[in-house]
C-alpha cells in the first residue's frame, strides 16, 4: 500500500509532533510515523521541569519561549496538559558549589534568562521545606513543572484534529530518496511517499540519519527518575542544585518527582533498562538533603530513559545538507520544554516562513560526504 | 557466595530451596512475610488460637525442614528490586540489605484477581485470599456475618473456614453452576484427599443451612448504617447478568474471581511472557523444569501459571534441579533421573491444577458487566467510563492508558487494575489481550520508605557524579 503526502515525519515525540502539528496547520498534508505511541519515549515520561536553571545557555531563548507555550497549551494545542508555573530555585551547599551557582547564572542571565542570586534567608521564603545548610542561591521567577505523561493524549488530540495521519506502532525500516522525493518503508508494508521528510527520532537519530548515509554520531543519557507516593506538601518551587544534579518539584496531586540527570543502565535497543543502586541512593540521598522533608515519603516507582545529545551538545535542527528536501529535529537538552517552539520554528523553515528564532544547521555535525554515495543510496 | 536466591517462601519455593540445598548449593530464601509458608501453608500469627488443618500441619513440616536445612531463610525481607544480573534488594528488620548469585527461583505466587463493580473498594469488602489469611493467621472471619461470593475452590475454603472460627456466613455467591463443577469432578479424582475435603466443606455449610446460591454474582455492595447490604444478581454461564436477584445484609463481604499468577519480577526482568486464553491470565513463558527465557532465572509455584499448592513442590524441585544442572553442579543424566518422578507427579497435580483454575478463568461476560462508574483502579480512583473514554480516543495499549488515564500509576503498580483494564482495552477495540499488552515491570516493587533508601548520611557521604554542562 503506497500514500502520498506532502511531509512524512517520522517520531513521534515532541519534535516531530510538534512539527507535524503545524505543518499540518500550515496547509500540508502530513503524516506522522511513530514505532509506538505518540510521545510515549522521552516526550513522555521525563521530569516535566520547565526550568531555566538547568538550561544550556545557548538554549535559553528557546526554553523561555517553549515554557511559555507549554504554559498555554489549552490555547493552542487544545488541552491543559498540567503545565504549572512555579518559582525556581538553584542553590548551593558548598563553596565551590557557590563558585559553580555565581559563574552559571551569570552566564544564564547573559543569555536572558532573569536568573538573580538571593540570600540563603530569601530562598528559604520562596522555599520553606529548603535545609537550612545552604551557603548560596539562584532565583528564577519563570520557573514551573509540567506532567509529561499528558503530552501523548494531548498531542493525539491536537494532529488528530489537523488531520495529520497518525501511522503509531510502525516502525520505519528505512528511507530511499531519490527522483526529488522520499519512500518512507514502515512495518506493515506500509509505503509513504512525500517529498519532504522530518527526522525526528530522538536518541534513534544516528540510526535515522543512517537510513540516508549520513554519519553523525548520537550520544545517549540514560536518565533515572524516581517518584514518591503522594504526601502532605513539602515543597512549593522547583529546585536544583548549582551543579545539575538534582531536580525536584511536588505535583498537584502530592507526588514528588527527583530527577538530575542520574545515570543509569540502557541502550537505544532495550531502553532504560535498570537502576545502579549507588546512583539511586546518591539522587534520592541529595533529594533529602535539600528538602528535608523528603524523610517521610515513600518511593512509588523508579524509571529510566532515553536522552540524546550530539558532539557539542546543541540541537540539530534543520535541512539536511545535500538531500533536497530532508530535515532533522532533536538533541535539545531540556527539549521537552523547548520541544514545542523549536517544532514551530522547523514547520516555519519548512512552509517558507522566516523563522522567529535561528535553528541549528546539523551540517556543522556532518562531516563532508563523498557525493555519490547520496545517489546510490538504495 | 550465594547460589541461589530464592524469592518466596511458600510450597514452591521452600521445596526449591530444600531440594537446592541438599545438592550442595548455597541457598538464600526471601519472604515478606514474618514466617515461611506462603498464602496455603500461613503460620499461625500467635495472636488466637487457630483450629489445626492439613495444610497448616503441612506448614510446620516445611518450616522445620528449612530450619534443619543449611537453607540461609530470611522471612521478613521484602524484596523490592531485582536487576538484570540478579542482585536483588531487600528491606528486612534491619534494614535494606542484598543478595547477588548466578541463579534466581522466582515463587511469588499468585494474587487475586477481583472483578470491580461498585462497592468493592469499601472497608469490610475484602478479596477471599485476604480472608483466608485472617483465619490461617489469626482464626479470626472477617466479620461477624460474611457473604462470601466469587468463583473457584476458596470460596468453599473461606465459608467453611468463617464457620469453624466461630462466624456466620450470609450466603456463598458461586459463579459456576453445579454442572460447571461436576464437569471437572474427573480431572479433580486425581486428588481425591482434596475432592473429599471439599465434599466435607460442602456438607458443613449445608448442616449449617447457609444458602449457596449458583449461578450468582455480586453486582453491588452499599453501606448501611449497620453494615454492607449486596445486591446479589443471577448470570448465565458466560457470566452476564441476568434479571432478578435478591438483597443480602452482611457486616463484612469477601470476594474472589480467581488467581493471577505474580509476575511482577519476570515483567522486571522482561522475559517472555505469554497469555494463556483458558486460565485468563499471563504468566512467563517456561520450559517444562520452570526455565524462563532469561538465562538463570526460573519461576516456580503459581506465578508460571496457576496450578495449586500440590503443583508447587514438585514445581520446586524441579525448579532447583534445573538450577543446579545450568550450574554446572549436577550432571545431566542425574538431572534426568531425578526429575523423572517429579514430572510425573506434577502431570497430575497439575491436571487438578488446571481444573480448578478453569473454574475461576474470567468469563466475558463479568468483564462486559463492570459498570461505568464501577472504579477499576482503586489507587488513582479510575473508573471504567474514563477508560472507555481513554480507549475511544486511541489508547490500545496498556501503558498508554495508564498515561492518559493514571490507571495502574499508584502505589500498587497496576498490580490490582492492570489485568481489568487490559481486558477492557481489547475488549473496546476488539483487539487480542497480547496486543492490550502489560504494564511494564518497575522498582520499587512495593512502596520502599525513603528514609530507609537513604540512610542516615551527611553531605559530603553523597558521591556526586561530574556536574552537568553549562
Ligand atoms: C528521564 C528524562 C528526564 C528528562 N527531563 C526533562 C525535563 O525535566 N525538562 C526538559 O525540558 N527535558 C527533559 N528531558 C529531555 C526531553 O525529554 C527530551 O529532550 C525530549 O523529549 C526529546 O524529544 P524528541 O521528540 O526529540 O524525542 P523522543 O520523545 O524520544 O521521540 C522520538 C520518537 O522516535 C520514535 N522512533 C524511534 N525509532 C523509530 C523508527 N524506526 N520508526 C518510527 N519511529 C521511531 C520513538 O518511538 C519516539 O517516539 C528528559 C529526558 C529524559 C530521558
Amino acid at each position: 500500500m503506497t500514500q502520498r503526502f506532502d511531509a512524512v515525519v517520522v517520531g513521534a515525540g515532541v519534535m516531530g509532533a510538534t512539527t507535524a502539528l503545524h505543518l499540518a496547520r500550515g496547509g500540508m498534508r502530513v503524516a506522522l510515523v511513530d514505532r509506538g505511541a505518540i510521545c510515549r519515549e522521552a516526550s513522555g515520561v521525563n521530569a516535566g521541569t520547565l526550568t531555566l536553571h538547568m538550561t544550556r545557555a545557548a538554549l535559553i531563548p528557546y526554553a523561555m519561549r517553549g515554557r511559555e507555550l507549554w504554559l498555554d497549551a489549552p490555547r493552542w494545542l487544545g488541552m491543559d496538559a498540567g503545565a504549572r508555573a512555579a518559582p525556581g530555585l538553584s542553590v548551593a551547599f558548598t563553596p565551590a558549589e557557590r563558585d559553580m551557582l555565581e559563574h552559571r547564572a551569570a552566564a544564564r542571565r547573559q543569555a536572558g534568562a532573569p536568573i538573580e542570586l538571593v540570600t540563603p534567608a530569601r530562598a528559604r521564603q520562596v522555599e520553606p521545606g529548603l535545609n537550612g545548610d545552604i551557603i548560596a542561591a539562584a532565583f528564577c521567577a519563570l520557573d514551573g513543572h509540567i506532567t509529561a505523561y499528558l503530552t501523548g493524549l494531548a498531542y493525539r488530540r491536537a494532529l488528530v484534529a489537523a488531520g495529520v495521519a497518525l501511522f503509531e506502532n510502525a516502525p520505519v525500516e528505512g528511507v530511499d530518496s531519490g527522483d526529488g522525493g522520499f519512500a518512507i518503508r514502515a512495518a506493515g508494508a506500509t509505503l509513504l511517499r512525500a517529498r519532504r521528510l522530518v527526522l525526528a527520532g530522538g536518541v534513534w537519530l544516528e540510526r535515522m540519519l543512517g537510513w540516508l548515509g549520513l554519519r553523525v554520531p548520537v550520544k545517549c543519557l540514560i536518565n533515572q527518575l524516581v517518584v514518591t507516593e503522594r504526601l502532605r506538601p513539602v515543597m512549593r518551587s522547583v529546585l536544583g542544585i548549582a551543579n545539575g544534579l538534582l531536580s525536584l518539584k511536588q505535583f498537584g496531586n502530592g507526588t514528588v518527582l527527583i530527577g538530575g540527570g542520574w545515570q543509569g543502565i540502557g541502550d537505544p535497543d532495550r531502553g532504560g533498562v535498570e537502576a545502579i543502586p549507588d546512583n539511586l541512593i546518591g539522587n534520592v540521598r541529595l533529594a533529602r538533603h535539600a528538602i528535608p522533608g523528603l524523610a517521610e515519603a515513600r518511593v512509588a516507582r523508579i524509571w529510566l530513559d532515553l536522552e540524546s545529545e550530539t558532539a557539542d551538545a546543541l540541537p540539530m535542527i534543520g535541512p539536511l545538507p545535500g538531500i533536497e528536501g530532508a530535515h532533522v529535529i532533536g538533541c535539545a537538552h531540556s527539549g521537552f520544554t523547548s520541544g514545542p517552539y523549536m517544532g514551530q520554528l522547523l514547520a516555519d523553515f519548512i512552509l517558507g516562513r522566516e523563522p522567529e528564532r535561528p535553528l541549528f544547521d546539523p551540517a556543522r555535525l556532518i562531516p563532508p560526504q563523498p557525493a555519490a554515495s547520496l545517489e546510490s543510496i538504495p | 557466595m550465594t547460589d541461589l536466591i530464592v524469592i518466596g517462601a511458600g510450597p514452591a519455593g521452600i521445596a526449591a530451596a530444600l531440594r537446592a540445598s541438599a545438592l550442595g548449593l548455597r541457598v538464600v530464601l526471601l519472604d515478606d512475610q514474618p514466617q515461611a509458608g506462603g498464602q496455603v501453608h500461613r503460620a499461625p500469627a500467635g495472636t488466637r488460637p487457630v483450629p489445626p488443618s492439613p495444610e497448616a500441619r503441612t506448614g510446620t513440616v516445611l518450616r522445620d525442614g528449612l530450619a534443619g536445612s543449611a537453607v540461609e531463610a530470611r522471612p521478613g525481607h521484602q524484596v523490592w528490586s531485582v536487576s538484570a544480573d540478579f542482585r536483588v534488594d531487600a528491606l528486612g528488620p534491619e534494614g535494606p540489605c542484598h543478595w547477588q548469585a548466578p541463579a534466581l527461583i522466582v515463587a511469588t505466587g499468585a494474587q487475586e484477581r477481583v472483578m470491580p463493580f461498585p462497592g468493592w473498594t469499601l472497608p469490610g469488602v475484602v478479596g477471599l485470599a485476604a480472608a483466608t489469611l485472617l483465619l490461617k493467621a489469626h482464626g479470626i472471619a472477617p466479620g461477624a456475618r460474611t457473604l462470601v461470593a466469587g468463583c473457584g475452590p476458596l470460596l468453599g475454603a473461606v465459608a467453611a473456614g468463617i464457620l469453624k472460627a466461630g462466624g456466620q456466613v450470609a450466603a456463598v455467591a458461586d459463579l459456576a453452576a453445579p454442572a460447571d463443577w461436576a464437569r471437572r469432578l474427573p480431572a479433580m479424582a486425581a486428588r481425591p484427599d482434596l475432592l473429599a475435603r471439599g465434599a466435607g466443606w460442602a456438607a458443613r455449610l449445608r448442616r449449617a443451612g447457609v444458602p449457596l446460591l449458583f449461578r450468582t454474582t455480586v453486582a453491588e455492595v452499599e453501606a448501611t448504617a449497620t453494615g454492607l447490604r449486596a445486591r446479589l444478581c443471577p448470570v448465565d454461564a458466560d457470566g452476564r447478568p441476568r434479571p432478578g436477584g435478591t438483597v443480602v445484609e452482611a457486616d463484612a463481604v469477601a470476594v474472589g474471581h480467581g488467581l493471577l499468577p505474580s509476575t511482577e519480577i519476570t515483567r522486571l526482568l522482561r522475559v517472555e511472557h505469554a497469555f494463556d486464553a483458558v486460565a485468563g491470565n499471563w504468566a512467563a513463558r517456561l520450559d517444562g523444569d520452570g526455565r524462563s527465557s532469561r538465562r538463570g532465572l526460573y519461576v516456580a509455584g503459581d506465578g508460571g501459571g496457576i496450578q495449586g499448592a500440590a503443583a508447587a513442590p514438585l514445581r520446586g524441585e524441579l525448579a532447583a534441579l534445573a538450577a543446579a544442572r545450568d550450574l554446572g553442579r549436577l550432571d545431566a543424566g542425574a538431572q534426568d533421573r531425578l526429575a523423572a518422578p517429579l514430572r510425573r507427579r506434577l502431570a497430575r497435580a497439575a491436571r487438578f491444577g488446571r481444573a480448578m483454575a478453569g473454574l475461576m478463568a474470567p468469563r466475558p461476560g463479568q468483564v462486559e458487566a463492570i459498570t461505568p462508574g464501577a472504579v477499576v483502579c482503586r489507587c488513582e480512583d479510575v473508573t471504567r467510563a474514563e477508560i472507555e473514554a481513554a480507549a475511544a480516543e486511541g489508547a490500545r495499549e496498556v501503558n498508554q492508558l495508564k498515561a492518559w488515564t493514571r490507571c495502574g500509576m499508584g502505589p500498587c503498580q497496576g498490580r490490582v487494575c492492570g489485568d481489568t483494564a487490559a481486558a477492557l482495552l481489547a475488549r473496546h477495540h476488539g483487539i487480542a489481550r497480547e496486543e492490550a499488552g502489560l504494564f511494564t515491570g518497575r522498582t520499587p516493587l512495593r512502596p520502599l520508605p525513603l528514609a530507609q533508601l537513604t540512610g542516615e548520611f551527611g553531605y559530603a557521604d553523597i558521591v556526586l557524579p561530574p556536574p552537568a554542562p553549562l
